[in-house]
């Protein structure tokens, strides 16, 4: 170890200045920052949106928007050479051969309509001299050292054939095919689920140790930072606020802010339980399944069973998760249970009335009883329509008069922390979480008996998303609302849950008591789950490995 | 995929059953007596009598509409009543001129527009993309007799060129089709020019702010490369739509550059049954550009699945 940390470093950015257009009193993107990453060594660039850490990897890349943000002062060097001053034609050649990086999203950072072998291709024929047949056995391997199955049906597939992983292992390959020195994976599992994150972050890992590169790994999960970092960067709008071996940052961060986000990472150790609940059930779902059909033309079509026989129940004042990797089901069940889509079979009794086959005429009196709140805050306010009007407008279809409706989504706004007069303006003029905040306003404006929260935290920052999990709790505490949470996140499940329902292939595999099923899990594919989780080993709110907790207080 | 396009075909066959529905109802559907309507305003009641029979007006509609299919389907579109050909006949020595130029237009109109399309997308929000933009819209704002009588006073009064106007085939030899064609293309192109470029522009940006024309820059391979391979192919869906639509658009409504340019197309054949009232002739022209849809619309459907492989039916 000490032998490597002589080594000279490999990225050397200093006091690097990005600056939003060419004039020298733009806004400062990136304020003064530095930061070294030596051969060997994982440098974890941690932060929330805005930080600044994608500018950071796009301008040592030399890929930033041209002419909108600029780098104006500072040095990136990369073995000694400066990449802010080389040459177009200069950082073409060192891309890929000196520098490569990956993306967060798999599913779109492929070309779709090039198969993927050929993707590959492409670096070693810009690069290299290489003939069409020695390209080919050094893409197959190099396939192969990223663990794909069957590398020649791969070589030829098409990226929508992949799964997501699978995109990523190639997104990989295409980035080391040709040894850099330097790797830079701009928060290359956030889209991914727990299992394959695991399994591309020791892919990660085992490459580095082989091929000695030094990756620059950006990151806003502090999961994923205890797994993967030798050293760790936290910046914030824009600056450095504190650098460190990982050890050191984890246990004794030395700056407030490092201090707030970690601890704001849910505990993956979940909350004390509540006492059992004698209050009344207000949702119920029986054998609720969906099944999907594709319909061909010619012999028989193709069917999907997106939920199978999900069978759940959910009591006054009580928080019910629903957990599972992408494709488990748990949305359409959420969805099925709301009625936005209609299930194929099965029952769903809210307050009492069975609600699983009514008619959409006969449903409404009933929609009221169950509201949703979604993932995406940006997209799920309508822009057009002012704060207040979106809250009003349901109290409104349900014959509450304009001004009524209004001072109750004032009085709603304050409920969720945002001031009253909030109702005049945009969606556009909040913050993502502070969105999310209107839309659980808007949500609770009719008075429902069950909210439903789809990944409603998921796009949010870690601190943000702990005000956001609190003010869920506070509302459930005053109005006694039952809330339906379906998330991916284990973390997030341990805290706010008091049952959660694990769910895979469109099954629930697992149900019980949060604290229960999150400690001792008795089915395989939970225990899997839980083993995935990143940073599973590290209690970061109490700044010390979770081994060292159980030992102190035992 | 060749069941993909057995399917296709097979559900042209009712679009095609219906456009011919209509044009036989066309005529037997207006007031009045179908056969006094054919035979115009002076006819002898010999005539008429002899078109009431060739026809068949005596027959309930159902017999005479499938009596009109099995003609249809044996190549008998009837006979005009002005020239007395037979309409098949006549639509066959109009046809080459047409297809020519609607060919000739959309090659010259691709070559030139996609390529600019591609700089302006590409040098976007510069001088390049406003001038490309600007001449997109002259294109669009400039009649096309306009430009045709300009060029023809240009290149073939003033400068001697080519001729005034005029179609020889091809069959008389690539260089007198070419110097007669050259000018009704360039004509007609400007305004498909103006469209394939602005489409092409609008497609290209959409695409060019994807993660994978990122990527392919983060690969090193150079700016024409990732034009071309990574960006211009996923453009293309929405293109190949316009030059598509716009062929079928060109063989049929080439009416004003044909009287330009004097030439023998079925864009003036239409115009002239139409103002003739000669209902064989209409009858047979609409269900030509029908089908000319139909199948246009199949290669453009075609052309989809090469070239997105996420697109499957």
């Amino acid at each position: 170890m000490t032998n490597q940390a002589m080594t000279n470093p490999v990225l050397d950015i200093s006091n690097l200045v990005v600056s939003v257009g060419k004039k020298p009193g733009g806004n400062k993107i990136i304020d003064g920052i530095s930061i070294q990453v030596r051969e060997r060594e994982t440098l974890c660039l941690v932060g929330e949106s805005g930080s600044g850490k994608s500018v950071t990897s796009l301008t040592t890349m030399g890929l930033l928007p041209k002419g909108t943000l600029v780098p104006t002062s500072g040095s990136v060097k990369l073995v000694g050479e400066e990449l802010l001053t080389a040459t177009d034609r200069r950082l073409r050649q060192l891309r890929a051969t000196q520098m490569a990086m990956i993306f967060q999203e798999p599913m779109t950072a492929l070309n779709p309509v090039v198969p993927v072998g050929r993707q590959i291709d492409e670096v070693l024929r810009a690069h290299t001299k290489l003939d069409a047949r020695a390209r080919r056995k050094r893409i197959l391997d190099m396939m192969e050292q990223v663990h794909l199955p069957q590398v020649e049906r791969i070589f030829a597939s098409y990226p929508h054939r992949l799964s997501g992983g699978q995109r990523q292992r190639i997104m990989i390959a295409m980035a080391l095919v040709l040894e850099p020195k330097l790797l830079i994976a701009d928060e290359p599992t956030t889209a991914l689920d727990v299992t394959t994150q695991k399994q591309i972050l020791s892919l990660i890992r085992e490459l580095q140790r082989d091929h000695g590169t030094a990756v620059l790994f950006i990151t806003h999960d502090m999961g994923v930072v205890a797994e993967i970092a030798d050293r760790v960067a936290v910046m914030r709008q824009g600056r450095l606020v504190e650098t460190g071996p990982l050890e050191a940052v984890l246990r004794n961060p030395t700056m407030e802010y490092t201090r707030n986000l970690l601890a704001s990472v849910p505990s993956l150790v979940p909350r004390p339980p509540r006492e059992e609940s004698r209050e009344p059930v207000v949702l119920e779902a029986n054998d609720l399944s969906k099944i999907y059909k594709e319909r061909a033309f010619f012999g028989k079509g193709r069917e999907v069973v997106a939920a199978d026989k999900v069978t759940l129940t959910l009591r006054k004042g009580r928080t019910l998760g629903i957990v599972g990797e992408s494709g488990s089901g748990k949305s359409t069940v959420a969805r099925c249970i709301v009625r936005l889509i209609d299930p194929t079979s099965g029952g769903v009794r809210l307050a009492g009335r069975e609600i699983a086959d009514i008619s959409r005429r006969l449903l409404q009196p009933h929609r009221q009883k169950i509201q949703i709140v979604f993932q995406d805050p940006y997209r799920s306010l309508n822009p057009r329509v002012t704060v207040g009007e979106s809250i009003a407008e349901g109290p409104i279809n349900y014959g509450t008069s304009h001004a009524d409706a209004m001072k109750r989504a004032r009085e709603l706004l304050e409920l969720v922390g945002l001031p009253a007069d909030a109702v005049s303006r945009y969606p556009h003029q909040f913050s993502g979480g502070q969105r999310q905040r209107i839309a659980i306003a808007r949500a609770l404006a009719l008075d429902p008996d069950v909210l439903v929260a789809d990944e409603a935290v998921s796009a949010l920052d870690v601190s943000v998303q702990a005000q956001v999990l609190e003010l869920l709790d506070e509302i459930q505490k005053r109005l006694g609302i039952a809330i339906l949470f379906i998330t991916h996140d284990l973390r997030v499940a341990a805290q706010i849950c008091d049952e959660v329902v694990v769910m895979q292939h469109g099954r629930v595999v697992e149900q019980g008591p949060a604290a229960e099923v999150l400690t001792h899990p008795k089915e395989a594919y939970t225990k899997a789950l839980l083993d995935a989780a990143p940073g599973r080993d590290w209690d970061f709110a109490n700044f010390r490995p979770v081994a060292e907790g159980v030992g102190a207080t035992a | 995929m060749l069941g993909y396009l057995i399917r296709r075909i097979f559900a042209a066959v009712p679009v095609m059953g219906v456009v011919a529905l209509f044009v036989f109802l066309l005529l037997r559907l207006t007031p009045g007596d179908p056969a006094a309507i054919l035979a115009g305003d002076n006819a002898t009641p010999e005539r008429l009598e002899r078109i009431r029979e060739s026809l068949g007006l005596n027959e309930p509609l159902i017999v005479q509409f499938i009596t009109w299919v099995n003609k249809l389907l044996h190549g008998d579109l009837g006979t005009s009543l002005i020239s007395n050909l037979p309409v098949i006949k006549m639509i066959g020595q109009r046809v080459e001129p047409s297809i020519s130029i609607a060919l000739c237009t959309i090659i010259l109109a691709v070559i030139v527009a996609v390529p600019l399309g591609v700089i302006a997308a590409w040098k976007h929000g510069t001088w390049i993309d406003r001038f490309v933009m600007g001449l997109s819209v002259l294109g669009f704002s400039v009649p096309v007799f306009v430009v045709g009588y300009i060029l023809i006073e240009v290149f073939a009064i003033e400068l001697r060129w080519v001729p005034v106007q005029g179609f020889k085939s091809i069959s008389a030899g690539f260089g007198p089709f070419f110097e007669r064609i050259i000018l009704p293309t360039c004509a007609l192109s400007f305004i498909y020019i103006a469209l394939i470029a602005r489409m092409t522009r609008a497609a290209m940006l959409d695409v060019l702010g994807e993660d994978y024309v990122r990527t392919a820059r983060a690969k090193g391979i150079n700016e024409v490369a990732v034009m071309m391979r990574h960006a211009l192919r996923n453009a293309a869906v929405p293109v190949i739509t316009v030059i598509g639509t716009g062929f079928a658009l060109l063989i049929s409504g080439v009416v004003v550059t044909e009287s330009v340019f004097n030439i023998p197309g079925i864009g003036r054949l239409t115009v002239d049954a139409v103002l003739a009232r000669d209902y064989p002739v209409i009858q047979a022209m609409i269900l030509l550009t029908s089908l000319i849809y139909v199948v246009v619309n199949l290669l453009i459907d075609v052309a989809y699945t090469l070239l997105d492989p996420r697109i499957r039916y």
